[in-house]
């Protein structure tokens, strides 16, 4: 097994390369640009914050180690440390003082003077760590935790549905049986089920949330495949001697492609949303905002009121939440053929 | 010579309140190497199914439930799904109704007909290409090297049309089977596809099977002419026999209803009523609620075909009738 840090640089250069290879195949294929620059003038402003969380996440991924000052401890210079640890490299060490935004001395008495006075634009938390640093690294998590369980959820829905709805009969009555079932237990609980059974980590947390999430696409995709079955195309394919298995990946699974995109980006916020919750009951993923909220919600009710390490929390997700789902409306308007044919 | 198809007491049923109902009930068609065959018939009488049994297409739950159906020579209702694959699309052909949505929306219109070229034949990507740049010279799509890349709906409903046409031809199947190729274009197109298909029907020698309720279409195009009522051929016969001669009080009231064929200021004629749905079809001649020549047996016994000249050939009480005596 190699070390968690060469698998999470892997994933940035791969999600790197996919990344050029998806902009290389929209910039050449015609209906791909067209739905890009729509969504581009509909939505700079959320294209760009969506666009700066990622990147934060990316620069939260690629970590190695070194480059640590003299003088630290031994497992300090062989622990690697992100980009984003590296700019915060100054401030980041928990130094056990508690400090407002910019406070030039300590909050609460007890505590050592600040060793960076004025550098916590956010303050630190009561543990003494840097609130924006936290923040900063927050978006690593829910961006993971979106995009697993996406990966984990759709291919699942998609999968299910497609061939519940083109195969029907039997393989259909399963389908909808699991489906049923699933859709009539209540989702809280059985994520929190899941979750005690597998143990808490990142990845089950987003198996959980990928198990109780597919439900929905997957009688969307199985609606869609149901109505594109029936359409000329398919059966004109059919008529040419094009074969089941290839009738469904040439000629199906294309035509759900738009259903999948605006699906992911819903989803997205939901999923992120969903594991604040499972923090706000303490089995969520560590150093995520959910968890900075649940940590801080104690100390709303000190006096003076401890305010910025919820807000900055708080702030970070909402601003999330809101861009993705500014880009996720904009998207549905572009992708979505019936309002294609409005604008044509 | 073995006829390209040969369809024999096909029965094709769909589930209705209780029983399945046969939508088409017994048709007996045969359509000659390079000829062109027209089946005639108001909307709902089971023209599209009878085509889709024949390239065993019906959709669920319909079900091909008695017959044969021969192509070239060879009976395709045991055939194993690949097989059968191998059928469709090189030996017996189709194109839809609507150009509209006959070609998948998201894939370049080149790269559908190269995919119908390499789906029967071992050739190359390239060569597969070059073979549909010719194809679309051949079915008249202006600049055919810009077409290739474009997508469906970047094209007319005309120039869509040419492409599923260019795709039916892409394995030179021995049957094209043409289901109302022209109904959802404009007039002017019509005609041009109209002429396409018969370019092209003489210049592969390949036997057409029409679908369509236009009778002005039958004319133009077909070389014997089938007339289809709820289910059953009705009459049969060459073009010249039907249309002008036509006997059967059904085909007839076809003819008179043609606006072509009405006299100017004169109220169109009209056959009275509507096709009864499948599962009230009455048990005698299925027109004999229709009909303004029925009398006693019509509505009781299952009319049987009266030979009236070659191959001319009519299922009615009332022509038997009148021959007979």
């Amino acid at each position: 097994m190699p070390d968690p840090h060469v698998v999470s640089n892997a994933v940035v250069a791969l999600l790197f390369g996919g990344g050029v290879a998806a902009g290389v195949f929209v910039r050449r294929n015609r209906l791909w640009r067209e739905a890009a620059g729509e969504l581009w003038r509909r939505r700079p402003l959320a294209l760009l914050v969506v666009a700066l969380y990622v990147l934060l996440a990316l620069a939260d991924s690629v970590a190695w180690v070194g480059g640590v000052e003299e003088g630290a401890d031994v497992v300090a210079t062989h622990e690697p440390r992100s980009l984003v640890d590296r700019a915060f490299s100054r401030i980041a060490e928990p130094q056990a003082s508690y400090s407002a935004p910019f406070a030039e001395a300590e909050f609460y008495a007890p505590y050592r003077p600040l060793a960076h006075p004025g550098r916590h634009p956010l303050g630190t938390d009561i543990l003494g760590r840097d609130v924006l640093h936290l923040t900063v690294k927050g978006a690593r998590v829910a961006l993971l935790i979106g995009g697993l369980t996406s990966l984990i959820a759709i291919p699942l829905a998609l999968l299910l549905g497609v061939s519940a709805g083109y195969f029907g009969g039997r393989i259909d009555d399963a389908v909808f049986f699991v489906m049923s079932t699933l859709a009539s237990m209540p989702g809280l609980l059985l994520l929190i089920a899941l979750i005690m059974v597998m143990g808490r980590s990142t990845l089950s947390v987003c198996i959980a949330l990928g198990v109780t999430s597919w439900v929905g696409f997957s009688r969307i995709a199985r609606g869609e495949t149901l109505k594109l079955r029936e359409l000329d195309y398919v059966q004109a394919a059919r008529a040419l001697g094009v074969s089941e298995p290839r009738l469904l990946v040439r000629h199906l699974l294309p035509n759900l492609m738009h259903l999948v995109i605006i699906t992911f980006v819903l989803m997205f916020s939901g999923l992120v949303l969903s594991e604040a919750i499972l923090s706000w009951l303490g089995i969520g993923v560590a150093g995520s905002w959910g968890q900075m909220i649940d940590q801080a919600r104690d100390e709303l009710s000190r006096e003076p009121v401890i305010w910025w390490n919820i807000a900055a929390a708080g702030t970070a997700l909402f601003g999330l939440l809101l861009a993705v789902n500014f880009v996720g409306d904009a998207l549905r308007d572009t992708l979505d053929p019936r309002t294609l044919r409005e604008r044509r | 010579m073995s006829p390209v198809l040969e369809v024999q007491g096909l029965v094709t049923s769909f589930p209705g309140d209780g029983d399945r109902v046969p939508v088409v009930d017994g048709i007996d068609l045969r359509i000659g190497s390079g000829e062109v065959l027209a089946l005639v018939g108001e909307s709902g009488c089971g023209k599209s199914v009878a085509a889709l049994s024949c390239l065993r297409l019906v959709p669920r739950p319909g079900r091909i439930e008695a017959g044969r159906i021969a192509v070239d020579g060879r009976d395709i209702l045991p055939l194993s799904v690949p097989e059968m694959r191998r059928v469709r699309g090189h030996e017996v052909s189709m194109i839809f109704q609507e150009p509209m949505t006959s070609l998948n929306p998201v894939t370049r219109v080149g790269d559908q007909v190269v995919e119908a070229i390499r789906l029967h034949e071992r050739v190359s990507r390239a060569a597969a290409r070059a073979r549909t740049l010719e194809l679309f010279r051949r079915v008249g799509i202006p600049d055919p090297e810009e077409r290739l890349d474009a997508f469906p709906h970047q094209l007319s409903g005309g120039l869509k049309q040419r492409v599923v046409i260019a795709m039916a031809l892409a394995a030179v199947p021995k049957l094209l089977i043409a289901d109302e190729p022209t109904t959802a274009l404009d007039v002017t197109i019509q005609a041009q596809i109209l002429q396409l298909l018969r370019d092209l029907q003489r210049e592969y020698r390949m036997a057409v099977w029409l679908i369509t309720h236009d009778l002005g279409i039958v004319n133009e195009l077909a070389d014997r002419v089938a007339v289809m009522y709820a289910g059953r051929i009705v009459e049969e016969g060459s073009r010249l026999d039907v249309l002008a001669g036509a006997a059967h009080p059904y085909t007839r009231g076809l003819l008179r209803s043609m606006p072509a064929r009405a006299t100017p200021g004169e109220r169109l004629a009209e056959i009275p009523g509507v096709v009864p749905p499948p599962d009230e079809w009455p048990a005698g001649c299925r027109f004999a609620t229709r009909c303004e020549r029925a009398f006693e047996p019509c509505s009781s016994e299952v009319p049987g075909p009266t030979d009236l000249s070659g191959s001319h050939r009519a299922w009615c009480h009332a022509v038997a009738r009148e021959r007979g005596a």
